[in-house]
């Protein structure tokens, strides 16, 4: 291989994304002595059984309502279909979290539920069963409740591709409209579907925020407890390296998924579907339906936040809060350009000197977006304290002077893991862009004598702003919202929304931790609008052409 | 006559495998050339060389009496003064239909780039669109708007890769006819890259045709048709029917169907055993005829058939005749030959 500018660049940015998963997966082979034991005969069952029941729990609860959510709007006619259309994709703004924490507040025994029961029925402390929300159950509600829409989305998308045709023939057999569902349009979805629910299942392998606060011992909480009361970093990231079987196993099925949806597209979606109007029942059951997910998803807890935030801010934003804002708003902007920046870099590497190191090195890039935070972590943590030790030693032993900690602990490694973990955001935004410039157009532009300069700044630039700025959006919501990573990584004494909304979360001061939610979500609420707006346009778009 | 665009032995090659060689050809100040061959046969690496996308492996290539590419020295793209009209067109979609057509008028007054680009799109009808956005044009507007945009330069030479074939048949043959009386009109040099025939014949003062990676032969149409210079032509140009035969003297050649007489090219010498290219259109249906032949198949095409004739040992023929004769499978017909020039090879073994 030719060492070139762009494959240089390129497979030294994959290689440096790529240290923490090879840490990770290294240290399966250190011993972790008796530490990994004592895991193993106690609480190591706990984690693999807990994990996987919770996959089963938001497995049903989050197909339910997104597969039932996305037929109803995409097929059906009932009142309200157009709005919630774009607005059954609101509770992707809330993290898990975020929800979970609210619900307990709503629902615990000095919650309004509770006391308004209590008011109601005269029952005092002990006279009647509540279901408690800090449980497994409560966790795979919780989070079922925001994790639907990426179901929604591709089951949605899936049944408006597939042609009005190939359901016709389905009625023209004789098959009636709910036959036709459960024959034909369904099994065509699959495939969205199973893409839609690994993903689901990604993002609760890698929660930590909601099983934590609920007291479910998974994977996620597992490596905190191994990494902070047992101080083993190989036990931990042996039990990261666990949590990875599971990642690679729904990776495996995501772009399996994916590959086979392409062969299930029946048509074009050319012709514009006739949706089958409910009636009676039928139309207020969907409406409810619909309502129900929407209002438990989002406008319950996102109007608690909001009461809560009204009753506490006064208190709550003060100067310590600003300073937590501006934190959490320049941590979110540099690690947003810097993504940005690799991904400009990778995805030029590709279109310019497509080999096919280039392109293995930009799939290893994006590869962070399955892998948890906390195996991030502790992937970022272990070589960033091997290198502090390693060079402070060296340096002391030379020139008796000690480095301390350069790397660790600083703002550095927080931005290295987000970039890990988020890369994969702004590269595949800028490809969507990029692959609207044909290589035709450059030619055409250099035919018609402009340089290379040129061709950036009056093609590539002004076609590429509008992908370029979702990049930097979702990025920056992105980082925002983390959470178990940060908590790891961050610098002594830095906190940012998210860990102060944890930590209030977790010390019972709920209505306290409202402001800084609440910000998170309305940050939140931009991919969600950013989402609902390419939908409007694919709904514009499909009957011209 | 100075040569607007000359070829010589030139070759490409990818990674070292060479996907065209050994090219000849040169065009005239405004005539207009195709490269028409089967995809993946090296025409279009052949058009990229000569707008300078591709470095040449071997041989020159000369326009405008300036040397552009030759191994290790290629002219950018950018510098060579070339059109070029793509198979996507490439519109810009964030420019208006007038920005695009303007893209490479830079060194033009603001006052002369609007004369320009009113004038073009005048010239092709769409001035009413000038404001409009490309993905609000219909294909064979955006194609109009594409090659009016590689013309607003007044390129040396205008190169087209295979521009009609995202068109439907009908639009094809039309706006090939246009964009041919437009290039007149304005005296541009052309060369088109096309796998279809009947374009090359309908926009194209003389064609290439390209196989396996090499110019087989390069003259007009009626040439390529009727004095295909080998097998490959004779088999990828038109239909037609190979006869077995022998050459009986200097002017004189033996067949199933009897004596056929015409100028036979040097090299073929006496008694030497041949096959005769013979065309649908080489054979008149004739009802006074003695030859008869039977009637195998026949294809309807509008405004005539198109019959398969067995002859007694089995070989069959290809005749093309007005549709009114209206004759059924099995019937025998009367034919003769009316063939004007001889396309002979060697027998195949």
């Amino acid at each position: 291989m030719k060492l070139t500018f762009w494959n240089t660049t390129v497979t030294g940015i994959a290689l440096l994304l790529a240290i923490p998963l090879l840490v990770v997966v290294a240290n399966v082979f250190v011993p972790a002595g008796e530490v990994w034991q004592h895991l193993a005969a106690t609480v190591l069952q706990d984690y693999v059984v807990n994990s996987l029941l919770l996959m089963v729990g938001v497995a049903i609860g989050s197909l339910l309502l997104g597969v039932g959510t996305a037929w109803l709007v995409s097929m059906t006619e009932f009142p309200g279909r157009r709005l919630f259309e774009w607005a059954l994709l609101l509770p992707m703004a809330i993290p898990a979290y975020i929800i979970a924490y609210t619900y307990t507040g709503m629902l615990d025994f000095a919650g309004p539920v509770q006391t308004t029961l209590r008011e109601l029925t005269g029952w005092g402390y002990g006279d009647y069963w509540f279901p408690e929300v800090r449980s497994l159950e409560g966790a795979a509600i919780m989070l079922s409740l925001v994790l639907y829409p990426y179901i929604y989305l591709l089951a949605r998308a899936a049944f408006l591709s597939q042609s009005l045709c190939v359901l016709e023939v389905s009625r023209s057999l004789g098959n009636g409209p709910w036959r036709t569902f459960f024959t034909v349009a369904l099994p065509l979805a699959r495939p969205a579907i199973a893409a839609g629910l690994s993903l689901v299942l990604m993002e609760t392998l890698a929660d930590y925020g909601t099983v934590q606060y609920f007291g479910v011992s998974t994977f996620t909480t597992g490596i905190f407890r191994t990494w902070y009361g047992l101080d083993n970093a190989p036990a931990a990231a042996q039990l990261a390296a666990m949590l990875l079987v599971f990642v690679v196993v729904l990776v495996t099925l995501e772009r399996s998924s994916r590959r086979k949806a392409r062969y299930h597209k029946t048509g074009r979606g050319q012709q514009v579907l006739t949706r089958l109007p409910l009636t009676g029942w039928g139309r207020m059951a969907a409406t409810l339906f619909c309502f129900a997910t929407l209002l438990f998803g989002f406008l319950l807890p996102a109007g608690q936040l909001a009461s809560w935030t009204l009753e506490t801010y006064q208190a709550v934003v003060d100067r310590r809060f600003m300073a937590l804002v501006f934190n959490t708003l320049e941590l979110a902007s540099l690690a947003t350009l810097l993504a940005l920046l690799l991904a400009l870099l990778l995805n030029y590497g590709r279109r310019l000197q497509p080999t096919r190191t280039v392109r293995f090195a930009v799939r290893v890039a994006s590869m962070g977006y399955a892998i948890p935070g906390t195996v991030i972590a502790v992937g970022v943590v272990i070589p960033f304290g091997w290198f502090d030790n390693t060079l402070d030693s060296w340096m002391r032993e030379q020139f008796a002077i000690s480095t301390g900690l350069l790397l660790s602990g600083t703002i550095a490694a927080l931005l290295f893991a987000y970039l890990v973990r988020f890369l994969a955001v702004s590269l595949h935004a800028v490809e969507t862009g990029l692959e609207r410039i044909t290589p035709s157009m450059d030619e055409a532009a250099r035919a018609m004598g402009e340089r290379p300069l040129g061709i950036l700044g009056r093609i590539h630039i002004p076609m590429l702003k509008g992908s370029l700025l979702t990049a930097l959006l979702l990025v920056f919501v992105d980082v925002l919202k983390e959470l178990p990573a940060t908590l790891i990584l961050r610098p002594f004494n830095f906190n940012t929304l998210a860990v102060r909304a944890y930590e209030l979360a977790a010390d019972e001061r709920l209505a306290d931790a409202a402001s800084a939610a609440l910000a998170i979500v309305i940050a939140g609420l931009i991919p969600v609008i950013l989402l609902s707006r390419s939908i409007s346009q694919t709904r514009q778009e499909s009957p011209s052409s | 006559m100075k040569m607007q665009l000359e070829v010589k032995e030139a070759a490409v090659a990818y990674d070292g495998n060479t996907v065209i060689e050994g090219v000849n050809f040169a065009l005239q100040p405004g005539e207009i050339g195709c490269l028409l061959g089967p995809s993946g046969c090296g025409k279009t690496s052949l058009l990229r060389a000569i707008a300078g996308f591709e470095p040449l492996a071997r041989g020159a290539i000369r326009l405008h009496d300036k040397t552009v590419s030759q191994p290790g020295n290629s002219l950018a793209t950018e510098q060579r003064r070339v059109g070029m009209v793509f198979q996507d067109f490439a519109l810009f979609p964030h420019l208006s239909v007038a920005k695009n057509v303007a893209f490479g008028l830079k060194k033009q007054s603001p006052a002369e780039r609007e004369q320009r680009v009113t004038e073009l799109l005048q010239l092709v009808g769409l001035e009413h669109l000038r404001e409009a956005h490309p993905h609000q044009l219909s294909g064979g507007q955006q194609q109009r708007i594409a090659l009016i945009r590689a013309m607003a330069p007044r390129p040396d030479i205008l190169l087209m890769d295979e521009p009609f074939s995202s068109m439907d048949a009908e639009l094809r043959e039309q706006l090939a006819r246009e964009v041919r009386e437009l290039l007149k009109r304005d005296g541009i040099t052309a060369i088109l890259v096309t796998h279809d025939q009947l374009e090359a014949f309908a926009m194209a003062d003389v064609i290439g045709v390209v196989g396996h990676g090499e110019l087989h032969q390069w003259g007009s149409g009626y040439e390529i048709y009727h004095q295909p210079v080998n097998r490959f032509v004779a088999d990828f140009i038109g239909q037609g029917v190979m006869l077995p035969g022998e050459v009986i003297s200097t002017s004189q050649v033996k067949t199933e169907l009897g004596i056929i007489e015409g100028p036979i090219p040097s090299g073929c010498k006496p008694d030497c055993k041949i096959e005769l290219l013979i065309r649908p259109d080489d054979v008149i249906h004739d009802d006074a005829s003695e030859l008869q032949l039977e009637v195998k198949a026949r294809a309807f095409r509008g405004a005539e058939y198109l019959y398969t004739l067995a002859l007694p040992s089995g070989q069959t023929l290809l005749c093309l005749v007005q549709s009114h004769h209206n004759h059924q499978v099995g019937e025998r017909i009367g034919i003769r030959l009316d063939v004007e020039d001889l396309a002979l090879f060697s027998q195949q073994t």
